[in-house]
């Protein structure tokens, strides 16, 4: 059994065959043959094409105009020109402070609305649940496209705000969705003690609710985070300049500094470095993570 | 904090609860409802708007009353409509086969003894890898020159710059980001079905496939239905891959690319609003028939 711990230290390009053998094999039962290839397969084909990104990233010149699997000569050169870049740390910057505050406004708001659905009984709660599920249906480009013209004549066009306010249409619900599985799972019976010893149901909301629900508000955080850091249609549409791209948006319009040839090696170097952040959350979170998403999907 | 007064909700106690429970109710739900009418029932209704006006490339803020003239020209326009058929062709080959091999992906992870944490951690990169990075590195896979792929099957094919091929790797893109998603879906619904029917089945002697078919299938529908629509209502609105694969070039133009560059890149505000507005008036759509068909489980949620 892995825990988070084993998994936080282990590099992810080991394979997923276990260390030792020990432990939970039910006596007398041998794992099949087909079942090492089929995990082999599962190990190939999620990690080879991200080995391929990065023995991109790590050619330079001549060498990046061959397939080799291995670089002949292995250098950070595109690494160092993409933090030489300032429109890249820019695009950073900007995508840390837009990822942030949007998980942050989304938590806040999201978590009183979810505790009312989880919780409280009121008329047309089925009716509001449908409507936060709704909206994460809803194209982006529905959204976007009025926000460009919206943005435009009022002078949010190419701001990080322009960029957070449209943000919370997917980053809202999906916190709500997640917090209300969470918050329906923590016992009613401390609450209920609370209330009667005279705590008013607000109280007994965020002096015991919300410090139990610790785990669930990191999950939720954790999930608007990511859709956050990659959201990619918003950011193209209501951004111009590098002056509010944001890491996928600059990806997208990355040029080497000729304007006209495309740098493969720069664009797979930064594109390894953006990854490296969301990776590590998943190797430190991945129980959190797992929870979070299949949350609501098996309980039904 | 005695656990014996937990019981002492009386009757009277109960009623002046639920009307301070409806206005508390009332206050916790209201900056979210404001928040969503601000952030996309405004913008939506405002497209409508925009769809139905003609506004001058020359003269900004010009405008006017254009009734259903750029929904008419958005629905006589062959480009709309490839745009159409690209989009569903797209989300039929992703969506089956990240349902195929989302479902091998679960059914292994489930049966290995030992390694599931480290497992899951693996099938958890392509989910977390951006969308423009898949984009990007699929780019490099097949790329003529310096990709794998022609390397391996010793062709030279510009894959990006050809009809059914560019589809092709799009698809392939998608499939390698999705498909572990789908398979923790799954395997979340797999973990939660009692051993023992399979034992018992076993002992009467079912096949392999009869297990499969007869009791994880039906069992596991829930969950499969769940991340059907996920994946579909998210295909439909494919639009990074094909911004970073091929610019919507060579049959990848979709619906919401379609729509982005008639309102961005040329400036046409009214089309543009019309083709976002048929864009979200399809994914509704779909998104109903779903919801009309799975209802229940999304009613599971809110009651209980």
């Amino acid at each position: 059994m892995a825990t988070p711990a084993v998994g936080a230290t282990e590099p992810v390009t080991t394979t997923a065959a276990p260390k030792t053998a020990k432990t939970k094999k039910p006596p007398g039962q041998k794992p099949p043959w087909w079942l090492w290839f089929a995990i082999a397969a599962i190990v190939v084909f999620c990690l080879a094409p991200f080995y391929w990104l990065i023995n991109v990233s790590l050619k330079t010149g001549p060498d990046l105009s061959g397939s080799a699997i291995v670089p002949p000569n292995p250098t950070l050169d595109n690494y160092q020109s993409v933090f030489q870049n300032d429109d890249f740390i820019r695009a950073l910057l900007n995508s840390a402070i837009v990822s942030l505050t949007t998980t942050f406004l989304a938590l806040l708001v999201g978590s009183f609305c979810a505790y009312a659905l989880a919780r409280l009984k009121f008329p047309m709660k089925f009716a509001l649940l449908a409507l936060v599920l709704s909206i994460t249906t809803f194209p982006p480009i529905a959204i976007a496209t009025p926000v460009f013209k919206l943005w435009s004549d009022i002078g949010l066009f190419n701001t990080l705000p322009g960029l957070i306010i449209p943000y919370l249409t997917f980053a809202l619900p999906l916190a709500i969705y997640i917090l209300v599985s969470f918050f329906k799972e923590i016992p009613k019976d401390l609450e209920e003690a609370a209330l009667v010893d005279g705590a008013t149901r607000f109280q007994a909301f965020y002096k015991i609710v919300i410090p139990l629900a610790a785990p669930g508000l990191a999950t939720a955080g954790i999930l608007t985070f990511i859709s956050a850091w990659n959201e990619f249609l918003f950011a193209v549409t209501l951004t111009s300049t590098p002056d509010a791209r944001t890491v996928p948006a600059a990806i997208a319009f990355f040029t080497g500094s000729t304007e006209f040839e495309e740098p493969l090696g720069t664009i797979s170097a930064a594109s390894i470095i953006i990854s490296i952040p969301l990776i590590l959350l998943v190797l430190l979170f991945q129980k959190r993570i797992v929870a979070g998403l299949t949350a609501g999907a098996v309980k039904g | 904090m005695e656990a014996a007064s937990i019981k002492a909700g009386t009757p009277k106690g109960r009623r002046s609860r639920g009307t301070s429970e409806r206005r508390l109710a009332a206050y916790m739900v209201s900056p979210s409802l404001l928040l969503i009418a601000l952030v996309a029932a405004y913008p939506i209704g405002y497209a409508v708007w925009l769809s139905l006006h003609e506004y001058s490339v020359r003269v900004a803020g010009l405008s006017r009353w254009a009734g259903l003239d750029n929904y008419s020209t958005a629905l006589s326009d062959p480009e709309f409509w490839d745009a159409v058929q690209n989009t569903f062709i797209f989300t039929a080959g992703s969506v089956t086969f990240e349902v195929i091999i989302g479902m091998g992906m679960a059914l292994a992870m489930h049966s290995a003894f030992r390694g599931q944490g480290l497992l899951r951690t693996v099938v958890l990169v392509p989910w977390a890898v951006l969308t423009v990075v898949t984009a990007m590195m699929w780019r490099t896979i097949f790329d003529p020159t310096l990709g794998l792929v022609n390397s391996i099957l010793g062709t030279d094919i510009v894959w990006l710059g050809e009809s059914p091929h560019a589809m092709i790797v799009m698809i392939i893109a998608d499939v390698w980001k999705t498909a572990p998603f789908m398979a923790l879906l799954l395997l979340a619904g797999l973990q939660v079905i009692p051993g023992e029917i399979y034992e018992a089945a076993k002992v009467d002697g079912a096949t392999m496939w009869q297990r499969f078919s007869r009791i994880t299938l039906p069992l596991l529908m829930p969950a499969l239905l769940v991340a059907l629509i996920f994946r579909t209502l998210d295909a439909l609105r494919i639009f990074d891959l094909p911004f970073v694969l091929t610019k919507g070039t060579h049959g990848t133009n979709t619906l919401s690319l379609e729509a982005y560059q008639t309102f961005t890149a040329n400036n046409i505000i009214g089309l543009g609003a019309a083709l976002a507005v048929l864009t979200f008036i399809i994914v509704m759509a779909v998104s109903f028939l779903y919801i009309r068909f799975v209802g229940g489980n999304i009613r599971g949620l809110a009651e209980e």
